[in-house]
């Protein structure tokens, strides 16, 4: 037996994109080699840090903290072993250092995600021992107009992307009444760039689930449903042992904490359909229809899922219900800035060198964001355009990056923040090809129910094809005009934002980078 | 919900295809379901679980259940991009297409694989092999651009990388899952 040995606590991540990286093998490889070498280790499955440039990151508890290797690739596993890793020796090329002191993480304001690569997603006193379940204790001891007042107080805007205030919400459903509410989890996240639902629903599930329970107990509710995407498997396995969980441990299901309160949780998947994040289609798909976008009133808090008042948020507002209980709706106003308050968790995708989860009160600039945290582009090449928002948010150039990261000044830009997506692209990209996949991404994912949305989306295309046909480059100002109407047309008379905002990606990537019209085609049309 | 590793069992067994699916089965699928509120998403999901697509004869047979119509099943299976109503390939390999992944050369990637399967999205392999799908985001952005295969997501991905999952697929049937 190896002189060092003492049972050892080692982290790795269970998570969809760690385990893209390697993670499980990862996993397997050293509980493989500490059995072959005597070294007493317990290995814990964690969730991701949301450093996801360093995943596979592989943690060990010392005395000082937890220390940190990464990116670990099947090769150094040996090699890790033999630098006798597990007591945190720092001799290895792959030595972090002590995890909490990474700048990246350690110069955010982790609220929401305050857990994140820190707990065993799936081990209830774990969580506990984290301040998990605070928050639903002091809900239970509480009236359920005191819950929403916290609510209230604590200014919380929906993270889904609309940023509706989700105490006002909640009263307008908690005053309707009816004999049975529900609340119903938005966590069909589709927008491109955006993985923080996913996080939570596979690295701490347990937070989504006191944030439901939490919403229940305020505004009636005894039913909730959670709606998710086929395309996250694992989160869906997690989440459903989550639920299984709490179940037992009595957080859960009849007679929550001996309160004599009631609240149960189903999770639902979608089947591919990005307008299933559209809060009324995802309403008709949970009843068993077509995700056709209903028209609006009645508002879903009035007549929601199955004709009845329901509270409709999206994972992050839920699973920032907790802390805001526990610690107090003045808490998690302190941060952020304006009317847009407490933070948000930001995700750094597409050409980024440090990709991953960056969770900032509100008020940063963009420009920091992704130079600071993302520290450039992965390619290496100059940034050209960052699109906030998903793929109905606004692409915008050097000029507006110094936007402070806040409802109110993106919406003064015509841009959104959506649910916390940024994508970067280097100057390889034709943003003309981006403004014409935005309205063919429409025209694909569009419910059908409304002309601008259905019909506009495939006029769309073939203007930008018109736009950019060098045989009808006299008529090029005609077709700027009428792409202009056209947008118009879509953002005056669709449904809900998948037509209405579409127009806002296509204006920007012809407005702010008209010369890319006439650049190379290099788009094939492949659907 | 039937379990995963339970259709995956049922799944190791059998051949299950159309040609010896019986109406039972079906029901079997239909029947602790059907009293729920909004069953008919959680029954195709597991249709499909089972059989890797939702064939055109289990329609009538949900509709009857559900007390539906036809036209009421067939649309919602039409509407969501998920469901299929024919066979899939052995191995279904989904393209990322979105946004996050263009930005790191998704075009270029789905232009290569589409050339190396020598099929479209949408279509089967000859071989019965493959079957390619386009996808609107993993959720793996943080390294993109992605693919997923049989639900297994892999990032970074490049045409060499894709070839050489390509000839594992091809050769070492017990490499999947060992991503």
């Amino acid at each position: 037996m190896d002189r060092f040995a003492v049972s050892i606590k080692i982290y790795v991540p269970r998570d969809t994109t760690a385990n893209a990286r390697g993670a499980n093998k990862i996993a397997a490889l050293i509980e493989k080699i500490a059995l072959s070498r005597g070294v007493d280790i317990k290995l814990v499955r964690t969730s991701s840090r949301g450093l996801y440039w360093l995943e596979p990151l592989v943690e060990v508890d010392t005395d000082a903290g937890r220390i940190g290797f990464g990116p670990v690739s099947d090769d150094d596993v040996l090699s890790l072993f033999e630098h006798k890793f597990y007591i945190g020796q720092p001799d290895h090329h792959l030595y972090l250092g002590l995890i909490e002191d990474i700048a990246y993480l350690k110069n955010q304001q982790r609220l929401t995600f305050a857990r994140a690569g820190i707990t065993d997603p799936l081990n209830i006193e774990d969580y506990k021992a984290h301040d998990g379940f605070n928050g639903l204790e002091k809900a239970l001891r509480m009236s359920a107009q005191e819950i929403i007042d916290q609510v209230k107080t604590s200014g919380l805007r929906g993270r889904g992307g609309a940023a509706f205030p989700t105490g006002i919400k909640w009263q307008t459903v908690a005053d309707a009444p009816a004999e049975q509410k529900y609340i119903a989890c938005n966590a069909d996240e589709g927008d491109s760039g955006t993985f923080s639902d996913r996080m939570i629903m596979e690295g701490d599930p347990l937070v989504l689930i006191e944030g439901m329970c939490i919403a229940g107990l305020a505004v009636g509710a005894t039913q909730g449903y959670i709606y998710t995407r086929s395309e996250y498997p694992l989160a869906c396995d997690i989440f459903n042992d989550a639920i299984t969980l709490a179940c037992d441990a009595g957080y859960l299901g009849e007679n929550i904490c001996g309160s004599g309160k009631s609240f149960n949780i189903e999770l639902r998947v979608g089947a591919g359909a990005y307008i299933c994040g559209e809060e009324t289609a995802m309403l008709e798909s949970l009843e068993g229809r077509r995700g056709m976008v209903r028209v609006k009133p009645p508002l879903p808090a009035i007549e929601g899922l199955f004709g009845q008042p329901t509270v409709v948020n999206n994972v992050i507002s839920l699973a920032s219900v907790p802390i805001i209980l526990d610690k107090g709706g003045d808490y998690y106003k302190d941060y952020g800035m304006g009317r847009s308050l407490g933070t948000l968790p930001l995700q750094l995708a597409g050409n980024i060198k440090q990709a991953g989860l960056v969770e900032l009160a509100f008020g940063t600039t963009l420009r920091k964001v992704v130079e600071d945290f993302g520290a450039g582009t992965r390619t290496g090449k100059p940034m050209k355009a960052i699109q906030v928002g998903g793929p109905l948010g606004a692409y915008l150039p050097e000029s507006l990056w110094d936007l402070p990261l806040d409802y109110e000044s993106f919406a003064e830009a015509g841009a959104v923040l959506g649910h916390g997506g940024i994508v970067v692209f280097d100057e390889t990209i034709n943003m003309t090809d981006m403004a014409r996949y935005a309205m063919e991404f429409c025209a694909i994912e569009s419910c059908g129910k409304c002309t601008p949305c259905r019909i506009g989306s495939i006029r769309g295309v073939e203007l930008i094809d018109k736009l950019r046909d060098p045989n009808q480059k006299q008529q090029r100002q005609a077709h700027l005009q009428l792409l202009d109407d056209l947008c118009d047309t879509m953002e005056d008379g669709s449904l809900c934002a998948m037509g209405g905002m579409t127009p806002f990606p296509v204006r920007s990537a012809i407005k702010y980078f008209e010369e890319d019209i006439d650049r190379l085609l290099s788009v094939v049309d492949s659907h | 919900m039937v379990s995963k590793e339970k259709v995956k069992n049922i799944m190791s067994k059998s051949d299950i295809g159309i040609e010896n699916l019986d109406k039972q089965m079906i029901l079997d699928i239909i029947k602790p379901l059907k009293e729920q509120p909004g069953a008919l998403l959680p029954i195709l999901h597991n249709i499909q679980l089972l059989l890797g697509f939702v064939p055109d004869m289990v329609v009538p047979i949900i509709a009857g259940e559900l007390n539906i119509s036809r036209a009421d099943v067939h649309g919602v299976v039409s509407f969501y991009h998920y469901f299929r109503n024919s066979k899939p390939g052995k191995h279904v390999i989904q393209v990322c297409r979105a946004e996050s992944c263009q930005s790191m050369g998704a075009v270029a990637l789905e232009r290569h694989v589409k050339n190396t399967l020598k099929i479209d999205y949408h279509e089967t392999s000859s071989d019965g092999e493959f079957s390619l799908e386009p996808v609107y985001c993993l959720g793996n952005c943080a390294c993109s651009p992605s693919i997923a295969i049989n639900d297994e997501v892999v990032g970074d991905m490049d045409a060499k990388k894709f070839n050489e999952l390509l000839e594992n697929l091809r050769t070492k049937p017990e490499w999947i899952g060992s991503l």
